[in-house]
């Protein structure tokens, strides 16, 4: 079971605490308190998740996000203490996969990050083609003419469930559930930073996308080549 | 609309020009006004011109006809009377003579009727000339009395002249003889068009003239207040440091300097505000995150304690459902009062995007059923209908909707809650009802205040935070949206959202009553709150 997650917090209590409930999960939690040891720590511990307070002393999450998503793909989660748009939309811009805000439940951390844990399994060997993009799903692998183009799994996971069914134009909602497992709609900010950062990828004119294109007033659907 | 302007649009633009420029009604005024005088005194010096032309004229053209007169008078008493044929040549000499006699009067003819028993015999260097005299001057010459007249006088080859004719009769003892002169006129005439059209030239220009010099007034005093006009405008537009010229220290530089005083003073007092609104997010900000850090590891624990209950003594295990619960409560008020606070410093935004407002209602009823079906309540949405998409901020609406339908399960007794979308071009509307307590006379006002409430012994049985409404209706306001309330005790009450489907629109009407339907007095159909 891939199980080790690195918490990066500056306050003592609430890390004990998220400690104690990781644990309790089955978990193999690993701290560090602030923002300029995050990324050494990252390096030493090689966990398979991230819980990244946004604000702390030093380097500020943001910082840190980036840093860890220059070097790796790992899922990284946001416990986050400001809900306005502009903090939660920077810190996924800046990499984050999903975010929860203070005070969450246990349950819902717990649930959000097994939900990122849980990316790739079951796969099957199956190949799906979007846009002018074959993916291989069991390998992982997005190639347009044989160039590799590299995503982080949420981003791939995305993309593949556009790609499944590329007739079905998908809700914002639809996607939420689909990809990041909220079983109740959320926050729609989360779908339209990541195909933001999904189209950057593996658009060649993200201004005009052909890959994942957008349905006004309703969502997303696949590009037809 | 037409494609050419109609004359009464291209009248309704001038009177809208008219109304607008301060200037060019002064201007216009000024050269209208001119414009009379001008004509006035043109034409009075004009017919005074005329007149003493002609008086001087007239004076002339008399004194030379008494000269004739006296001549001719002299020729004709030295004729026999007997021989006619010697009359005439007497006559016809005496024409020539008087016609060649220059005068003061200038350029003449001279035409003479003899009267010899009925016959009239004209002698005249024309034909034309004699019959030009007018009846009306032979008459009265006739009646022995020197008269003098305006006529047009035939010249012959088509020409005709205004002349002046001085008519007398000649006294003699061998018959009538009547001696007129006649003066042509054109020479005057040429004058006067001459006068007529400096006067009127001259007229021109001087009108003209003074409309530029009151437009040029107008402009430099109408300057400054259209300069004040658009600072004020720039002020308004948030250009705050913007201030006008002082020129001078006339009555428009005070005008100037008082409003650049008032500027001055709004820009700090505006200063002020924002610096207070930023201090007050900050602090909120602030607040919220020192406060929400130590709440997640309280409501941690709490979960922990909470979910490991059975294993606690009764006590115990009934404290750590009653901390759950408060820290729930406490975690609500908490949200609710940031959200406020954010709202009391202006730092609210809309993010508006187009949303599907019937896939919105649907998806906050299923998050809402669980509480509803707790109370005993249904959630009935009214089916049917092309889906409803506004450009709205998607969380707030939800929130407004969940808190809406909250509040309602919460007071409905149980009973079923309705819950209606629709729209139209201009605004989309959600009503919620329910067959509750209903609100008293005056509490559908109430109803939007923070922490009031419809019955304080009430229980708080849902954990309401007191303050949901007021959040609903500061985020309807952010959408330039109403949300208003109609109750009635015993009745139930229902609340309506209504929102523009633009963002940015003014709202002007709303797709659905705020009075339910069935059984909604005829009276107060119009009424709102």
């Amino acid at each position: 079971m891939r199980g080790r997650v690195l918490v990066v917090d500056d306050d003592p209590a609430l890390a004990e605490m998220l400690g104690i409930v990781l644990r309790g999960e089955g978990f193999e939690p690993s701290f560090v308190g602030d923002g300029i040891r995050a990324l050494s720590a990252f390096r030493d511990v090689r966990p398979d998740l991230v819980l990244l307070d946004l604000m702390l002393p030093g380097a500020s999450g943001i910082d840190v996000c980036r840093a860890i998503r220059a070097e790796s793909v790992v899922p990284i989660v946001m416990l986050t203490a400001k809900s306005d748009t502009i903090d939660i939309v920077l810190g996924l811009e800046s990499g984050a996969d999903d975010y929860v805000v203070k005070p969450f439940k246990a349950k819902e951390l717990i649930a959000r990050v097994r939900a990122q844990l849980r990316r790739g399994d079951g796969d099957q060997a199956e190949s799906l083609s979007i846009g002018d993009l074959a993916i291989d799903v069991l390998g992982h692998q997005v190639t347009r003419e044989g160039d590799q183009i590299a995503l982080t799994p949420l981003e791939f996971d995305l993309l593949v469930a556009l790609a499944r069914k590329p007739r079905q134009v998908f809700t914002r909602e639809a996607l939420l559930e689909q990809v990041w497992g909220y079983r109740h709609a959320a926050d729609t900010r989360l779908v339209n930073v990541h195909v933001q950062r999904l189209r950057s990828k593996v658009e060649l004119d993200p201004e005009n996308p052909t890959v994942v294109l957008t349905v006004r007033g309703v969502g997303y659907r696949a590009g037809t080549f | 609309m037409r494609d050419l302007p109609s004359p009464s649009s291209i009248a309704m633009a001038l009177r809208r020009r008219w109304r607008r420029s301060l200037q060019q009604r002064v201007t216009v005024t000024t050269v209208l006004l001119c414009g009379v005088v001008v004509v006035v005194i043109g034409l009075i010096l004009l017919t005074q011109i005329r007149d003493q032309i002609l008086e001087v004229k007239r004076t002339a053209a008399i004194a030379q006809t008494v000269n004739g007169l006296r001549y001719a008078e002299s020729q004709l008493a030295a004729v026999d009377a007997i021989n006619g044929g010697d009359v005439r040549t007497t006559l016809d000499r005496t024409r020539l003579q008087l016609t060649e006699r220059g005068g003061p009067a200038g350029r003449f003819d001279v035409v003479m009727f003899a009267s010899v028993g009925a016959d009239s015999v004209p002698i005249a260097r024309l034909n034309s000339l004699a019959s030009s005299v007018p009846p009306a001057l032979r008459t009265a010459v006739q009646g022995g009395v020197q008269s003098y007249q305006l006529a047009t006088v035939d010249l012959g080859e088509g020409v005709s002249v205004t002349a002046l004719l001085v008519g007398s009769p000649i006294p003699s003892s061998i018959g009538d003889f009547e001696l007129y002169y006649l003066f042509p006129l054109d020479q005057e005439q040429t004058s006067l068009e001459l006068i007529q059209g400096t006067v009127v030239l001259s007229g021109l220009a001087l009108v003209l003239l003074v409309g530029a010099i009151g437009a040029a007034v107008a402009r430099r005093v109408v300057r400054p207040v259209r300069d004040a006009a658009r600072t004020a405008e720039r002020l308004a537009s948030g250009r705050l440091e913007d201030r006008m010229r002082v020129r001078g220290e006339d009555d428009l530089a005070v005008l100037a300097t008082s409003f650049n005083d008032m500027a001055e003073s709004l820009q700090l007092q505006i200063r002020q505000l924002e610096q207070l609104s930023r201090l007050q997010q900050r602090f909120t900000s602030d607040v919220s995150h020192e406060l929400r850090t130590p709440l997640t590891t309280v409501r941690m624990a709490a979960d922990l304690l909470f979910a490991a209950r059975e294993d606690f003594a009764p006590a115990v295990a009934r404290s750590t459902e009653l901390l759950q619960a408060e820290v729930n409560r406490f975690e609500a008020l908490l949200n609710d009062l940031l959200e406020i606070s954010r709202y009391d410093a202006g730092a609210a935004v809309l993010e508006a995007e187009p949303t599907d407002l019937r896939a919105l209602v649907d998806r906050v009823c299923a998050a809402t059923h669980p509480v509803a079906a707790r109370q005993g309540s249904e959630l009935v949405v009214a089916a049917g209908g092309p889906a409803v998409v506004a450009e709205v901020d998607p969380r707030r609406v939800e929130r407004i909707v969940r808190n809406l339908i909250v509040n309602a399960v919460e007071h409905g007794e149980g009973l079923p809650v309705e819950i209606v979308v629709a729209g139209d071009e201009h605004a989309a509307a959600i009503t919620v009802r329910d067959h509750g307590i209903g609100l008293k006379s005056g509490e559908a006002a109430q109803v939007f205040s923070r922490f009031w409430r419809a019955d304080p012994s009430r229980s708080k049985g849902l954990g309401g935070t007191g303050l949901g409404l007021s959040i609903s209706l500061e985020d309807a306001h952010l959408h330039g949206g109403w949300l208003q309330a109609w109750g009635e005790p015993r009745r139930g009450a229902q609340f309506r959202l209504t929102l523009p489907i633009l963002s940015g629109d003014e709202l002007t009407h709303s797709p659905l009553p705020l009075l339910p339907e069935p059984r909604r007095p005829a009276r107060t159909a119009s009424e709102r709150v």
